[in-house]
């Protein structure tokens, strides 16, 4: 069975996130100040799987194998 | 003595490193395509600079999956050589050869300039011709060159020393304006949990012959070189 994921990749809480800044700077110079930026990546990625929990898996194999380094991200999973 | 260079899709660097070691030094030197695997022993293995695979996802992530690095992994497990030379110290993050993770300049920007290096060690097989504290000028070349590690393992790899290099001024102080990228603590390089592994941004192959400006960073592979020589004789 298909089951569309969404994943999306973003920095742990407290990191660092320099694009992040810069954007923020360069809305400044446009004259839309904002609050707060934060960035992510999001992924969508079809798997075959025979029910939700082991498209879910299969989801979690995907983002602590290669998309999410956990020295500096966490992610999130959506099984649609 | 045999050292290998391994040449992913995107490296840029790997000539100028085999230059260096088999012209410069006169060391036996493979260029190795990385779909060929190791095919065979070798004294040390380098990963050199570059963007391989375009620095998708993020610097050196998929090169560290690829098939060779478990080659790399054992060759480093049974204790030979490994130097991970900026997009190369990425990958060997990426890989697990040392901890933490090399990540996007704090000013947001790719940075390509002289810097100066604090050698922290020299007890290892990298910087062993070095004095501890001496001060050596070598190049950096990078976008996403910020080390990054829990404070845990910054305060481990502070207590085993394996904090090979720090970025300083030309006086050897390691303060904020001397470090180009926002690294923790200012570190540059850093060794694997054996010594055997040494991972830098900085690039010495940029830095071996006067011609080009600076030879501080010969001593590396010089290290490299009488380290492996040592080791044969001891065999003997």
């Amino acid at each position: 069975m298909l089951f569309d994921v969404i994943i999306t990749i973003a920095l742990k809480e407290g990191m660092l996130d320099p694009e992040a800044r810069a954007i923020q700077n360069a809305l400044a110079h446009l004259g839309i100040p904002t609050l707060s930026l934060s960035t992510a990546r999001r992924f969508c990625i079809g798997i075959d799987a025979v029910d939700r929990e082991e498209a879910g898996t299969k989801a979690r194999a995907i983002c602590e194998r290669l998309l999410a380094n956990p020295v500096i991200h966490r992610y999130e999973i959506e099984v649609v | 003595m045999r050292f290998a260079v391994i040449r992913f899709g995107g490296s840029n660097c790997d000539l100028d490193t085999v230059h260096v070691l088999s012209e410069v030094l006169g060391v036996d030197t493979d260029l190795v395509w990385y779909r060929d695997g190791l095919q065979r022993r070798y004294d040390a293995v380098i990963l050199p600079g570059g963007f391989s695979y375009g620095d998708y996802l993020r610097a050196g992530a998929i090169a560290a999956r690829t098939p060779i690095m478990a080659d790399v992994i054992s060759h480093a497990r049974e204790g030979g050589l490994v130097l991970g030379i900026c997009n190369g110290a990425q990958i060997a993050a990426e890989s697990g050869l040392v901890p933490g993770v090399f990540t996007r300049n704090e000013v947001p920007r790719f940075i390509c300039r002289p810097t100066w290096l604090r050698v922290e060690t020299t007890d290892t097989p990298f910087t062993r011709l070095y004095r501890r504290g001496e001060v050596i000028r070598v190049p950096v070349a990078h976008g996403e060159g910020r080390y990054v590690a829990p404070p845990g393992v910054i305060a481990r790899l502070n207590r085993e020393r394996r904090i090979a290099f720090r970025y300083c001024d030309t006086e050897g102080r390691v303060t904020p304006g001397a470090n180009p990228n926002g690294s923790i603590e200012g570190i540059a390089g850093i060794l694997g949990e054996g010594r055997n592994v040494l991972v830098m941004m900085p690039h010495p192959e940029r830095s071996s012959e006067l011609v080009i400006g600076s030879e501080d960073g010969r001593r590396i592979f010089e290290s490299m070189i009488e380290h492996c020589q040592a080791g044969t004789t001891r065999q003997r």
